[in-house]
């Protein structure tokens, strides 16, 4: 299984990267862990002309904490999120959800920024950030933007992300200390995609749910916000009829492709089952 | 044909040039160029870690990394294990503990648990299963794979103090 033939190039700064992308254009594909993009163009379903390696560019590497936000460098591996002692501190779900990321080998190279920008509604940030409220820093020739996750993530292999910008920042607002998470994930065995996932950010005031984020993993064309279940949950208590009902809401949103991992309805009713279990957990470990 | 690029890097300690399309995957480059046929191509999709390599300190399977990306790395093979002809605490151990039937896997096994083990010294079974699961085995059912391990991991705290 040998690609087709292509140019290669490795940058060591961002405009020179854009410089490449600029010139090249549609002949060119950006290089990140190269553990989705590699295997497609071993099977020749991607067959770029030029191929542009960002692993050489260290700006785009590193995570810290700066005006109350994370900032993660897009080329930041998975390993190198699950390692943080920042994240650990401040953001353990991120940590909790790249530990469920297929297996060590993958996520010694995997990266959260081409974890994000591939648009592949079995990848597991996606979610994540939609929980967490994050936002994206997209570079390109002509200067930059921030977009918030929301809305980004547009259809199957779709995103905001255009031809000629590169991503190059994941900014996350610190979680409130005490907010409860969880991402709870299906999958039939380490290495592969959910069969179905959830996450979940939590505030609660008492017994009172105050603030809560769902989102669903690789139940749609891209990931999904499950609105009408937050809106079930939020200034109520919350319990055991709630949390049924939740993910009686959060199925409604689901449409799966039928596919090895399971037909639509087992993968609808797993998503319910997932967003329970994420919903209990958060709940047990948000400050009351 | 597309430029050919020189790639130098060091393999098991000892300087090495080759020379390759962009498109060549690493694992050819080692097996076919260099003559290191210990790393195995199992299923060349990235599942199985049979091409497990160390790579600047990382576990990559060398079946999912472009040759022309490794300029200036330092790699380690199952063939950098032996020294002098004393074999590694890990090798010993899958020899003492079966940890193998067919060997397929072996050298991604325990060039995998080499990382782990920098990484953790002493893991747990658990923390053992967690971190080798990019490795498949069709012959053990893992058991002895993970004795293996603790042996080695033992046998080499032993031998720091």
């Amino acid at each position: 299984m040998i690609p087709r033939e292509f140019e290669y190039h490795a940058p060591t700064t961002i405009p020179d990267a854009l410089g490449l992308l600029k010139q090249f254009g549609d002949e060119a594909k950006l290089l990140a862990g190269g553990h989705s993009l590699l295997p497609m163009m071993k099977l020749r379903f991607a067959q770029p002309g030029h191929l542009i390696d960002l692993g050489r560019i260290r700006e785009l590497k590193g995570i810290r904490e700066e005006g109350g936000a994370l900032r993660i460098g897009a080329m930041t591996t998975e390993n190198e999120l699950i390692w943080s002692k920042l994240l650990q501190d401040k953001c353990p779900l991120l940590v909790e959800g790249a530990r469920l990321i297929s297996d060590p080998q993958v996520r010694y190279k995997g990266t959260i920024g081409g974890d994000i920008s591939h648009g592949d509604p079995g990848n597991d940030h996606p979610a994540l950030m939609l929980v967490l409220g994050a936002s994206f820093v997209l570079k390109a020739s002509t200067g930059e933007r921030v977009v918030a996750a929301e809305g980004f993530f547009v259809g199957s292999f779709a995103t905001l992300l255009q031809p000629g910008e590169i991503m190059t920042e994941i900014r996350i607002p610190v979680p409130a200390p005490g907010t409860g998470y969880c991402y709870s994930k299906l999958k039939r065995k380490v290495g592969d995609f959910a069969t179905a996932a959830a996450a979940v950010t939590l505030r609660m005031k008492g017994e009172t749910v105050q603030e809560v984020a769902i989102a669903l993993t690789n139940v749609g064309a891209s990931v999904l916000r499950a609105r009408a279940a937050e809106d079930s949950l939020r200034g109520k208590a919350m319990n055991d009829a709630s949390i049924a009902e939740a993910a009686r809401l959060a199925m409604r949103i689901c449409d799966p492709a039928a596919d090895q991992r399971g037909d639509a309805e087992y993968k609808t009713a797993m998503a319910g089952e997932m967003t329970q279990r994420a919903l209990r957990t958060a709940r047990s470990r948000a400050t009351r | 044909m597309a430029r050919r690029h020189a790639v130098s890097f060091k393999l098991n300690g000892k300087a090495v040039d080759v020379v390759v399309e962009p498109r060549e995957l690493l694992i050819h480059s080692l097996r076919e160029k260099l003559q290191h046929t210990g790393p195995h191509i199992g299923c060349e999709t990235s599942h199985c870690g049979a091409c497990t390599v160390d790579l600047n300190g990382m576990s990559v399977k060398s079946c999912t990394v472009l040759t022309v990306q490794c300029q200036g790395a330092e790699m380690l093979t199952i063939e950098g294990f032996e020294q002098s002809g004393a074999l590694h605490a890990l090798q010993e151990g899958f020899t003492q503990e079966h940890g193998l039937q067919c060997g397929y896997c072996t050298p991604g096994m325990i060039t995998r648990a080499y990382r782990l083990l920098k990484e953790n010294p002493s893991p747990s079974e658990e923390e053992i299963r967690y971190w080798m699961a990019g490795n498949l085995c069709r012959c053990t059912g893992y058991q002895n794979i993970v004795k293996a391990v603790q042996y080695a991991a033992k046998k080499m705290s032993s031998s720091r103090t």
